[in-house]
């Protein structure tokens, strides 16, 4: 025994306060615990009552101290002096910024204030913005949604009222059965990790489908090495092995899908394929008991699946029909898709089994009685524990909206959407299309915009078009292209803006987007395009505005910085207006206030655009008598009414007898109450509402109280798709608005209403035989896009990015560890580093995503690894495939959506002497912040 | 390991200074007044010089002293203990030598055990060390303590005893070599049993923790290339034995006696910079690298 | 102080999940913000934005690869990634406390815990030697060994919630892959996951007797040439479309 040991103390005090609020290090938007000693930042830990995260907080939220601390913030406004692209700037005061922003906007928002392009990247205040731009009254503001993942969201709201991620989640505490498709990390981040982590240690199963075998397909059961891009193809042989067996929920398809509708079937007929509706526009079904044609929510009705309906010597029949027809189809069986899918017959059929088994045979249920909206009451709820993730892998695709839907027909076959054990809505969705705005462009000088920018269409008609048919927004979101592009196109916003097509602009706002370099395609082209220059040398784009907190790439292309603060320094709002924090048991919305004030000369951007927004003179934005009307943004979170009784936030409204949820007046101290509560506000959904919530009644009837709705909305999951048939019928030379004579084929083919498979568009364009391998990028867990780099402990372990290559192709082309290799596609070539890797698909090779560093941005040294052995893959891939002899040159989007194909990248690899340095290799900027110090020895108390 | 100059050049010249002084002890015919100064001053110059540079790679060398107080347990105290006994008691034999001309054998026999027990404890400190399957054997020991006694053969002018010592220090050193290669292998730690994950399959280290160096890889993981190995174990053989050796079967003179020391040190040096650069801690294994 | 105590009350350490651990990274930097705030001189990192970052972690996250042998049942079995989280094992024997010349390594006698008396530590780097899993790390800025506390200053800290006296690593740990306990007492939780589970020991011929677990990942990819095992393949109702309508209809009409 040793003689004494140290005594040490095991009760130090931890901090002197803790303050609450909301992570913004990913955009997951987890509680944190801030622990304050001396005033300052000294520990960030996961708040344990927070819904989002319960305590947990992933790598990034705990390095928030050190992005806070980071060297690369701005510390004031900034101005160009340089060349664009150099980095040379000015600091400035804040009234001389806005000085210099007022004479650019204001007359442009008198005559023609489409010029300017209003986009925002991944930021959490749209509903904000997206007022700001509609009061300016230009049609093109739209976040990065068009090149982020809007086929998982317009697939998903057109088919079932919501998507995965903010939308809804897997039961996670009932599911048997767990199948992720195409996910790396995805926006709900520790959710997904905390529900992985409860079905492990239920020891159920995850089955992985993913062409690399990191992260959650490292710990999956079972792994799935598919080959990228045909997902599609997957499912839909799953769908064909389920419908073979007769392994679908046909109650549950009957009562609350559109499989029983019935379609007109007259080909003949303008409306053919589109639903036969009665004159109140509701669409029809077969009632079993009378064999009537019946509106679908018809009280005691019992929709016949297989119901046909002849009249006039034509018979009209149900959707179900058409589903047997296609997917029973041998093109969707298990050995014609093996090949191209890389997995074998057995394995698909084996899969099917296994998902059909945990359905059905294992099926469970819960004694909560419920009433749908057709006033029948069910006993019980029957669950089909299977539950379905998928994001940007089967997203990212040009066949990418398909295939959404794809998956998300399956789920409904299975009726394990919103029963126990399946998927499930957060609040407020679910929402069908129908009930979410259209999209908006008029546009009057001087006036704000018709109405919000973003939406859904339903028709040719809701196009944005204008009266010559051209493309009414920068993006040509809205238009023939793409017709269904949701979130908008801001990957094409540049390129455009510097074709002039289908106009000139004067000025680009751009917010919180790095599309000088990790976040546009095609990046040293964009680069030219910022700072190219017209026949009398004046910039093609001739004003950019920008905020950034941090000294990014983009920062070096823009005229002017408005510098924003860090989120600990700033109020925001994480609004049920916008895209809140919900989960599946409880609606919840959430709040960042300053809980350190800025030290330097930076603003947060929101309170900025209020500023801005008075000096413009922008309705909603100044008062009767010409005043800022919102002091800044906590003055907007407290005081905006949306609609009677509606503000952006949900919690402590003020009611007629004192503080209520949901619906009420303003409450002067509602932010307050949120500080007091921890930053975040839940209300949970009442237990008999938990299930079935688009046919629920007593679910409808508590979204009405909270004011996700006017009115209940029951609805019916759509496994048909009437609005792409409506585009299909325009394409066939029916209706007003026509596509024009190119796009007609493309149309028909890809705008199915039932989901379908086709080869990403790459495979067309580019030779598959000279490019054979498919490039892939994933997000590590512990960065966030191209802030990591900054942040001295993360950056720590995600220095650099090798390619991961698998080992057939490390054999194949004579290659080891650390070697180098020339990659190339019909775009571009990079040189970079290589590393073998096994678990992998064959003919695949990914790297992590925007590690790779412009030289001297982020405040790093210029020989910061990031820079020298770092790379983008994003030098490979262009806005547009490469010209196919037709003279066109096609987006390299999803038809439908425009979503931006990431993700069907084809190269082809060769060894390559070691350059000095990762190539291509650009100049250093000049930082406008100065470097960072030599040694970090961080303790705020001693 | 990571193969740092201070303790490469404190194990080599401290242990060819306490060889020095294990012969002045045991000399039954120790040399006195300058001559024992010169000698002694030789001796302690390595010795001390050797301790002094070990303490630069401590990180915090000013509570140097603290490193007594763990005799019971810790080598590196011992060592401590044993390289200021030996100096202490031979410094006192050699104070008689210098000045008195008188020497007092009982301190010279117990000083010359002092310092043949230094250089043990110095080699315990490698030898202790399971994390280091070529270091972990008794025959490190052996290993130091012949390279140190030839040394000090050498230094203190005993030509043909010294060509004794010297092919047996070398032949030790080359066993030790030979032997060493496989001693990773055979101390059954590996990728299987580091991850214990050896059961599903054959494990290859992915992706590291951290796509930049630390402590451990700069300090623990030092991969040198075999072929490049073996040619540096070579040079070694040839500086500190065979040349040594050619330049005294010369008939004896001073300039080619010091050659022979000044070939000899050169030798050592580059068999200790192997000792540790070839050294293969474990922990590299769970880099993927040994 | 360099000499073990021949027994420990509690054997306090961690169980760590090979099997659900996502590899995110998570604990490692709660750690690292953790002890820079906390235990002992802050965790420091050297050239933190230039060319070569390095710093002082106590738990990191390795990853391996693992290629499964082929057997005539899984003739192309696939490979398997694990992630591999790696702190202070809190070995029973641990070699770093005995080679420590000046007593600042030690081993708690109420709860096995292995530290770092920082004060007396003169950075000899011997215990990081010593240890066989990589464990010790000196701290550059300081010149001391810095090492995982087993976050001794929050599992017994009366100024955190009960429920937050857990190290930083686990509390944080989104997948809930990392588990603490007291692996001396048969009946906890810890003890007995790692008996359902088969927790193992890192390099048990080092002899260190790790406390710290490892809970191996279970079997993956069963469905390579196992197909009988599992669910057999699904019986067809109908081969083509006309067929499958004629079964619904008979079906619909038991309902
Ligand atoms: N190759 C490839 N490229 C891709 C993808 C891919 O998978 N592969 N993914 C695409 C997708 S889905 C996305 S969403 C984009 C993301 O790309 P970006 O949205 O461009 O992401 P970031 O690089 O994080 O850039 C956001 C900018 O916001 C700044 N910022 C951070 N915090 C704040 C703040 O508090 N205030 C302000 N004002 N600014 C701040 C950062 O400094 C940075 O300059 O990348 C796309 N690019
Ligand atoms: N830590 C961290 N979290 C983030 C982000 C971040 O940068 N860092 N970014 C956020 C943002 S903006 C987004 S959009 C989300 C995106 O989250 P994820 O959807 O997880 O995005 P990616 O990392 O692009 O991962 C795409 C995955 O799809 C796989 N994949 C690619 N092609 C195919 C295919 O054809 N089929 C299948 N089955 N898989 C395929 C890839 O291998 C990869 O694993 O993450 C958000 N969360
Ligand atoms: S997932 Fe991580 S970075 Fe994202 S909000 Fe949560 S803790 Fe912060
Ligand atoms: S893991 Fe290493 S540092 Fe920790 S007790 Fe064991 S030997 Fe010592
Ligand atoms: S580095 Fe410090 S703790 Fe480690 S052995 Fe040396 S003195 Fe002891
Ligand atoms: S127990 Fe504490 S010190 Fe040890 S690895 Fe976990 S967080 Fe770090
Ligand atoms: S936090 Fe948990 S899941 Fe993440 S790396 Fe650490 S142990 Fe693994
Ligand atoms: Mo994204």
């Amino acid at each position: 025994m040793p003689a004494s040991q140290p005594v040490i103390d095991t009760s130090p005090k931890v901090s002197d306060e803790v303050r609450k609020t909301t992570c913004y290090m990913c955009a997951c938007r987890c509680g944190i615990n801030v622990h304050m000693k001396d005033g300052k930042v000294a520990y960030i830990e996961g708040n344990r009552d927070h819904p989002v995260n319960r305590g947990v907080l992933c790598a990034k939220g705990s390095a928030g101290i050190m992005q806070h601390n980071a060297p690369s913030r701005l510390r004031a406004p900034l101005r160009r002096v340089g060349p664009r692209g150099s980095g040379e700037f000015e600091e400035i005061s804040w009234d001389e910024a806005l000085e210099t922003a007022v004479p650019w906007l204001k007359p442009l928002r008198d005559t023609a204030p489409e010029k300017l392009a209003f986009f925002t990247g991944r930021d959490q205040s749209q509903s904000f913005t997206s007022f700001w731009a509609q009061n300016y009254g230009t049609p093109n503001y739209a976040a990065h949604g068009g090149f982020c993942s809007v086929n998982m969201a317009t697939a998903g709201i057109y088919t079932m009222g919501g998507a995965f991620w903010e939308f809804g989640a897997p039961d996670w505490e009932h599911t048997k059965l767990f199948m992720i498709f195409g996910v790396a990390e995805d926006h709900d981040s520790n959710p997904i990790k905390m529900g992985i982590g409860k079905i492990k240690a239920r020891g159920a199963k995850v089955i992985g489908v993913n062409p690399i075998r990191t992260g959650y397909n490292a710990v999956a059961d079972e792994w799935v090495g598919i080959t990228p891009g045909t997902d599609g193809l997957f499912i839909l042989a799953l769908v064909h092995e389920l419908l073979k067996a007769g392994k679908i929920d046909l109650d549950y398809l009957a009562c609350f899908t559109n499989a029983p509708v019935i379609l007109n079937g007259d080909p003949k007929s303008p409306e053919h394929g589109l639903f036969l509706r009665d004159d109140d526009g509701k669409p029809q079904v077969i009632d079993r008991k009378t064999g009537k044609l019946v509106p679908f929510d018809t009280p005691g009705v019992q929709p016949d699946l297989t119901g046909h309906f002849r009249h006039a010597g034509i018979t009209h029949r149900s959707v179900m029909h058409l589903i047997a027809e296609r997917y029973l189809d041998p093109q969707y069986a298990p050995e014609a898709v093996a090949e191209r899918c890389g997995i074998p017959a057995d394995r698909i059929r084996q899969t099917a089994a296994e998902i059909a088994r945990v359905a059905f045979d294992e099926a469970i249920e819960i004694d909560q009685p419920w009433t749908d909206f057709r006033g029948d009451t069910h006993a019980k709820m029957i669950g089909r524990p299977v539950s379905f993730h998928a994001m940007r892998g089967i997203s990212a695709h040009s066949n990418g909206f398909q295939t959404c839907r794809a998956l998300h027909v399956l789920q409904i076959l299975l009726g394990s959407v919103e029963t126990p054990g399946g998927f499930r809505f957060k609040p407020p969705y679910p929402k069908p299309a129908t009930v979410h705005p259209k999209p908006h462009c008029k546009v009057t000088p001087g006036a704000p915009l018709d109405g919000p920018h973003l939406g859904f269409v339903h028709g040719p008609d809701d196009l944005c078009l204008t009266d010559e048919g051209t493309p009414a927004r920068i993006d040509k979101a809205f238009t023939w292209e793409n017709p269904m592009s949701a979130h908008g196109l801001m990957h094409m916003v540049i390129s455009n803006a510097h074709a002039g097509d289908p106009y000139k602009i004067d000025t680009l706002f751009l917010y919180m987007a790095n599309m000088a370099w990790n976040s546009s395609m095609n990046t040293r082209g964009v680069m030219e395009m910022l700072t190219d220059t017209d026949e009398n040398g004046d910039y093609v784009i001739p004003h950019i505005i920008y905020s950034d907190a941090y000294s990014s790439e983009m920062v070096a292309y823009a005229d002017l910085i408005l510098p924003d603060t860090t989120y600990l320094e700033r109020h925001d709002c994480i609004s049920l207006l916008d895209r809140p924090i919900c989960e599946p048991d409880a609606a919840a919305d959430a709040i960042r206030w300053p809980v350190v004030e800025p030290d330097r000369d930076v603003r947060g951007f929101q309170s900025v655009l209020c500023d801005l927004g008075a000096r413009l003179d922008l309705p909603g934005f100044v008062n009767d008598d010409g005043s800022q009307k919102y002091a800044d943004y906590a003055d907007y979170i407290t005081n905006h009414i949306r609609k009677p009784g509606i503000g952006p936030l949900a919690g402590w409204r003020m009611g007629e007898s004192g503080l209520t949820h949901g619906r009420g007046e303003v409450n002067e101290g509602q932010l307050d109450s949120y500080i007091q509560n921890g930053g975040f506000f839940v209300s949970h959904v009442p237990e008999a509402a938990g299930y079935y919530k688009p046919w629920n009644s007593a679910y409808q009837d508590w979204a009405v109280e909270m004011g996700f709705y006017d009115a209940p909305q029951p609805y019916l999951f759509q496994l048909y798709v009437e609005p792409l048939r409506k585009f299909q019928l325009a394409a066939e030379g029916h209706g007003e608005r026509q596509p024009p004579d190119h796009l007609r084929e493309r149309i028909k083919t890809v705008m199915e209403p039932l989901p379908i498979w086709y080869a990403p568009f790459e495979d067309g364009h580019v030779d598959p035989a000279e490019y054979p391998v498919h490039a892939l990028t994933q997000r590590p867990m512990a960065m966030y896009h191209s802030w990591g780099s900054q942040n001295a402990w993360l950056r720590q372990l995600h220095g650099h990015n090798p390619l991961y290559l698998p080992t057939k192709l490390m054999r194949e082309n004579g290659l080891r560890d650390g070697d180098w290799a020339r990659v190339s596609s019909a775009h571009g070539a990079i040189t970079v580093p290589v590393m073998e890797m096994a678990a992998l698909n064959e003919n695949t090779v990914w790297t992590w995503n925007a590690i790779g560093k412009r030289k001297g941005a982020w405040a790093l040294e210029e020989g910061a690894p990031e820079a020298t052995k770092g790379f983008l893959l994003n030098h490979l891939i262009h806005e547009l495939l490469p010209p196919k002899g037709d003279g066109l040159r096609w987006a390299n989007s999803d038809p439908i959506t425009g979503q931006a194909a990431w993700f069907d990248l084809r190269v082809k690899i060769e060894k390559s002497a070691a350059p000095a340095e990762s190539q291509p290799a650009f100049d250093a900027l000049t930082s406008p912040v100065g470097k960072g110090p030599a040694t970090l020895t961080w303790k705020v108390s001693t | 390991m990571h193969p740092a100059p201070s303790i490469i050049l404190f194990t080599t010249l401290s242990g060819l200074g306490f060889g020095l002084l294990f012969w002045l002890g045991i000399d039954a015919t120790a040399p006195t007044g300058w001559v024992a100064f010169a000698f002694f001053a030789i001796a302690y110059l390595l010795a001390v010089g050797g301790l002094l540079s070990s303490t630069r790679h401590l990180g915090r060398p000013e509570r140097a002293l603290k490193a007594f107080t763990q005799w019971q347990t810790s080598w590196l105290s011992r060592e401590a203990w044993a390289a200021v006994g030996a100096l202490t008691v031979l410094g006192l034999y050699a104070y008689f030598l210098v000045f008195f001309d008188t020497q007092i054998a009982v301190l010279g026999w117990l000083g010359a055990g002092l310092a043949v027990a230094t250089v043990y404890t110095t080699s315990m400190i490698y030898a202790q060390l399971k994390t280091v399957p070529r270091w972990n054997r008794w025959l490190t020991s052996v290993l130091f303590l012949a390279t140190a006694i030839a040394g000090g053969a050498l230094l203190s002018g005993r030509v043909s005893i010294a060509m004794v010592l010297l092919l047996i220090a070398g032949g030790i050193q080359a066993w030790w070599w030979q032997t060493g290669d496989r001693a990773l292998r055979d101390s059954g730690t590996d990728m299987a049993s580091a991850t214990g994950l050896g059961k599903i399959g054959e494990v290859r280290a992915f992706e590291p923790p951290h796509t930049g160096t630390n402590y451990l890889l700069r300090e623990m993981v030092h991969v040198v290339g075999r072929r490049h190995a073996s040619k540096l174990r070579l040079i070694a053989l040839v500086l500190m034995m065979v040349l040594p050796i050619g330049l005294l079967l010369v008939p004896f003179s001073h300039v080619f006696g010091l050659l022979a020391v000044i070939s000899h040190v050169a030798g050592v040096l580059v068999a200790r910079w192997l000792f540790f650069a070839e050294a293969e801690h474990v922990v590299g294994l769970y880099y993927g690298m040994r | 102080m360099t000499q073990l105590p021949t027994s420990t009350e509690r054997k306090l350490g961690l169980v760590i999940d090979l099997d659900t651990c996502v590899g995110c990274h998570a604990c490692v930097i709660s750690c690292k913000g953790w002890n820079t705030e906390n235990y002992g001189a802050p965790l420091s990192d050297q050239d933190p934005y230039g060319a070569d970052p390095s710093g002082t972690f106590l738990n990191r996250v390795h990853s391996y690869e693992v290629q499964p042998l082929a057997t005539s049942a899984m003739p192309h079995p696939a490979a398997q990634l694990i992630h591999f989280p790696k702190s202070c094992l809190h070995c029973e024997d641990a070699p770093c406390v005995t080679v420590c010349p000046t007593g600042a390594s030690y081993k708690r006698v109420e709860d096995g815990i292995v530290l770092v008396n920082e004060s007396d530590c003169i950075g000899c780097g011997l215990c990081a030697w010593a240890c066989p899993y990589g464990a010790r790390e000196l701290d550059q800025a300081e010149g001391v060994m810095k090492k995982c506390t087993l976050c001794v200053d929050r599992i017994y800290n009366e100024n955190l919630p009960e429920e937050d006296r857990e190290p930083a690593c686990v509390r944080t740990c989104p997948a809930g892959a990392r588990h603490f306990g007291d692996l001396g007492d048969p009946d906890s939780a810890v003890s007995q996951l790692v008996a359902e589970r088969g927790g193992m020991d890192l390099m048990p011929e080092q002899g260190t007797k790790p406390v710290n677990k490892y809970l191996p990942p279970r079997p993956k990819d069963a469905w390579q040439g196992q197909t009988d095992v599992l669910a057999p393949y699904l019986e067809p109702v109908a081969e083509e479309p006309r067929g499958f309508l004629g079964w619904l209809d008979k079906t619909l009409e038991k309902l």
